[in-house]
Order: C-alpha cells, then sequence, then structure tokens
C-alpha cells in the first residue's frame, strides 16, 4: 500500500478550520505574550518587592517546567480551585504566559540599554518616570528586540501544537481526527505540517514587514 | 525676597561621592540676560546647568526661578511633582539632542505639550507648525529623526523645547557634537532666540559665539566661578592668569 492523498481533500474542510484556530490561538496567545512580556518586564526591573517576588517565582515556574505541563496545570488543575476554563481560553493563557516569560527576558535586557539621554530629554521636558518609561523608553525597548522577539513568535506558533492535549480542536488535533477515522498517518501529517508552514511563511513575512517599517524609527 | 533676579544660584555645592564638581557658585541672570558659561573640561559646566534643572540635583545651596525655588526639599512625592513642574518652565537643549527616535518630528514637538498641557490634537499640531518655521524646518514635520541631519536634529530639538513656552534655555554644547558646516544653521537659531529676548544660559566652546551674542560670559575652573564678566572684559582683559591661560588656548585655535 503506498502513500493515497486522494483522501486528504475530504478532509479539506476540516483542516481548514483546524487552521484556523491555530492561527486564532497564536495571534490571542501571541498578544498576550507581547503586552505580558512588557509588564513583566516593568514589574522585575522597577515593582515594589512584594509584586516582583512572584513574578519572578512565577517566571521560574514557567522557564523550568515543559509547557504541556503547564497547559495540564491551567486546564485541569484550576478547575479543582473552582476555575473552570474553556479550553481554548486555558490554551491561550498557558502558550500567551509561557511566551511571556520569554519576552519578558528580553525586555529586561533592552530597557537598561536605552540610551540615557532619552530619559534625560523626556525628564527634562517635564515627563514623570511613569510617562517617560511609558511613552519613551518602552517603546524603544520593544522596536530594539522585535526580531528575537519574532522569533518567539514563531516558537509560539510550533507550539500551539500542544493545545491539541487539552482538546483545542486546532491544525494538529484536526489532522489527528481524520487520521483516526482514514488510518492515514503519514498522508495528513504531511498536510497539517504542509499548512504549519504556510502559516509561519505569512507569520515570518509579517514580521519582516514589521522590521522594515520600524527601520526608521530606531 | 525684593530684588529677585530671574535664576539665581545661591551657595551652589554638588558633589559625586567624593569628588566636590561644584564649591559656593553663586549666579543671578535677569529676564532676557544671555550667560555664557566657559572653562575647561571637567570644570563643572555641565553639572551646573543641570542643577539648574534638577536633572544634578546640588548637595547644598538654592536654586531659584522667579519666585520658585526649584531645589526645595520636600518629601519624596511631592519633591517629584514639584521637579515636574518646574522643569517645564525650563528648556534644555543638549549636545547629542536626545530626540526621541521612535517618534517623527512632530511627534517630538507635540509630546510633552499634549500630556502636560492638555493640548488637543488640532492645537499641538499648530503649535508643532509654529515651532518648526521658527527653525526653518516645516518641510521636516513628518520625518523620524533618523533621516536629519545633526544640524537639523539639534534645530528640532530647540523647537521641541521651545514649544513648552520655557522661561529659560539652557543650552549645553548645543554644537559640540556637529560637523563644522553645520553649526552656523544652530547658531543662527540661537541668535535668533537671543533678539527675542529668550533668557539663555549657554555652555560653550565657542568663544566667537559667546562674544557675540551673550551678555556676560562666566570662566569656570575646578568647580569655581573663576571670573566673570562682559565678553569685552573677560576676552580682551581678563584678570586672572587662569582665564588668560585658557583664553590663549582656546582663542588661539
Ligand atoms: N554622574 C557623575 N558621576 C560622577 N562624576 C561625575 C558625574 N558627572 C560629572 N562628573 C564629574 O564632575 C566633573 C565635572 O563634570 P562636568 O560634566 O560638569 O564638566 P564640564 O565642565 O561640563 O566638562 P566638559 O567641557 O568636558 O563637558 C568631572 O570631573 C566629571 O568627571
Ligand atoms: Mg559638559
Amino acid at each position: 500500500m503506498g502513500l493515497d492523498f486522494t483522501v486528504v481533500p475530504d478532509y479539506f474542510g476540516a483542516l481548514l478550520m483546524g487552521a484556523g484556530w491555530t492561527v486564532a490561538i497564536t495571534i490571542c496567545a501571541g498578544l498576550l505574550s507581547f503586552f505580558g512580556g512588557i509588564v513583566f518586564a516593568v514589574i522585575a526591573l522597577y515593582g515594589h518587592w512584594a509584586l516582583r517576588l512572584p513574578v519572578r517565582a512565577f517566571a521560574f515556574l514557567f522557564m523550568g517546567t515543559p509547557l504541556l505541563l503547564q497547559l495540564f496545570l491551567i486546564y485541569f488543575g484550576l478547575i479543582e480551585v473552582g476555575i473552570d476554563l474553556p479550553a481554548f481560553a486555558a490554551g491561550v493563557i498557558g502558550l500567551g504566559l509561557h511566551f511571556a516569560v520569554y519576552n519578558s527576558e528580553l525586555i529586561q535586557a533592552s530597557i537598561p540599554a536605552v540610551d540615557k539621554g532619552q530619559y534625560e530629554g523626556a525628564r527634562t521636558l517635564g515627563l514623570s518616570r511613569g510617562q517617560t518609561l511609558r511613552r519613551i523608553v518602552i517603546p524603544q525597548a520593544v522596536r530594539a528586540v522585535i526580531p528575537p522577539m519574532g522569533n518567539n513568535m514563531i516558537a509560539l506558533l510550533k507550539d500551539s501544537a500542544l493545545v491539541s492535549v487539552i482538546g483545542v480542536m486546532e491544525l494538529n488535533l484536526s489532522a489527528q481526527q481524520a487520521i483516526s477515522r482514514t488510518y492515514r498517518p503519514f498522508e495528513f501529517y504531511l498536510a497539517a505540517a504542509f499548512c504549519y508552514y504556510i502559516i509561519n511563511l505569512a507569520l515570518e513575512a509579517g514580521l519582516r514587514h514589521l522590521e522594515r517599517r520600524i527601520a526608521a524609527s530606531r | 525676597m525684593t530684588d529677585q533676579a530671574f535664576v539665581t544660584i545661591k551657595n551652589a555645592a554638588k558633589s559625586f561621592g567624593k569628588l566636590q564638581v561644584l564649591r559656593d557658585i553663586n549666579l543671578s541672570v535677569e529676564r532676557g540676560q544671555i550667560v555664557a558659561i566657559i572653562g575647561p573640561s571637567g570644570s563643572g559646566k555641565s553639572t551646573l546647568l543641570r542643577a539648574i534643572n534638577e536633572l544634578d540635583p546640588l548637595t547644598s545651596g538654592e536654586v531659584w526661578l522667579e519666585y520658585v525655588q526649584i531645589n526645595k526639599t520636600l518629601p519624596h512625592r511631592q519633591h517629584e511633582a514639584h521637579v515636574n513642574q518646574v522643569r517645564q518652565n525650563i528648556g534644555m537643549v543638549f549636545q547629542h539632542f536626545n530626540l526621541f527616535p521612535h517618534l517623527t518630528v512632530r511627534g517630538n514637538i507635540t509630546l510633552a505639550p499634549r500630556m502636560l498641557k492638555g493640548l488637543s490634537e488640532a492645537d499641538a499640531n499648530k503649535l508643532a507648525e509654529e515651532q518648526l518655521a521658527k527653525v526653518g524646518l516645516t518641510e521636516k514635520i513628518d520625518e523620524h529623526p533618523s533621516r536629519l541631519s545633526g544640524g537639523q536634529k539639534q534645530r528640532v530639538a530647540i523647537a521641541r523645547a521651545l514649544a513648552m513656552k520655557p522661561k529659560v534655555m539652557l543650552f549645553d554644547e548645543a554644537t559640540s557634537a556637529l560637523d563644522h558646516e553645520l553649526v552656523e544653521e544652530v547658531n543662527l537659531v540661537m541668535k535668533q532666540l537671543a533678539e527675542e529676548h529668550m533668557t539663555m544660559i549657554i555652555v560653550t566652546h565657542e568663544m566667537d559665539f559667546a562674544a557675540s551674542v551673550c551678555d556676560r560670559v562666566l570662566f569656570m575652573d575646578q568647580g569655581v566661578v573663576v571670573e566673570e564678566g562682559p565678553p569685552a572684559v573677560i576676552f580682551q582683559n581678563p584678570k586672572e592668569e587662569r582665564t588668560r591661560n585658557f583664553l590663549r588656548k582656546h582663542l588661539s585655535r
């Protein structure tokens, strides 16, 4: 029995649907990881210790344990304390916070690297510390780490396949379901891989476009 | 206080750790007066200038702008608010411009007036156009700083400071980082401000400029004001040996 891709078109709709969910979860978790990364970085650098310590413990937990386990914890574990999240929300939170920790590391390093003259320029005009941080320092610190944060986004897209374990009907799980009906693993996994590849190309093109757009503003 | 000058510095002293950088400096600047501060590298010129707007707060002494003491002792939070308030009245221009690279020229100029004075977008835009017209850069309003020459950057930095309608302008070697041929365009803008009777304190290494624009010249060395007077006296007939030595090196260039 050789490869037979003629079964794939029957599940085209299901795969497309799965790809749609993969894109949705990547965008939502990506946004959470972006803004969460900024918030964690600011707390880590300037926060009161009562805020800084729990955030550091949290970052340690998220960097030191498998993402898979984190997803189980958020989806199944939190039910025990009365938090019953829909699978999609649990997936977004797990993926988003996981990568927020990595983005935060990048921003924590780039905030102190913003030229001292930028603080002085802003403070001299009368801006407060908070205003300077928000309007001058953070926008520049974030721009400086767009390329490595983009790499984190690509890793996030790929790791989004893990949320299939908590039952989010994304691309990977859609392929698995088609396989369980057709017994054609190779064809469907290849089809799914192809979809990931296309989404990845689009994401990379978007990131390159963003990098070009901000090139003048650095 | 009855005979209050516009900017007053009294018994100013400043140390960085064990290094004493300013010693017992007194200075009164009248409204509309233009004062140049000259002196060798490390003599404390920048530190004195930066003490005026609390970028480098004094260790002891007082700084006043009209009837407001800038370096009042206040609880931390009130001090912050006070300093942010007084800084709106004091424009500062830096050697390296310190423009915000992520904002356009328009954004650089309108940011503080919009955030701190609550100007509407339309009013802020009008203000930006006015200030840019003053420095001759109206056509650059939508450019990012990275697309400007050094001289243009510095003129935008001046426009940005002026947009806050400051009572006094501080210049810390505004032309020192510029290529020789770009110095004049910035000097012209400063001369124009002088004609409009802006109160200015100018740290400079350009003796010709100081002589032609300023009402008074202060010569500083090792944290003290060695000698001060009208440019004609300081440049042509200085009393102090240290001033003569400094000028011999700098005027012969
Ligand atoms: N933040 C700081 N911490 C420690 N020492 C400082 C600091 N800023 C300035 N100094 C020291 O204070 C002294 C005076 O510096 P300042 O920058 O005021 O000199 P300046 O007259 O402006 O010199 P230049 O002409 O080179 O700009 C120098 O010895 C300098 O090294
Ligand atoms: Mg200096």
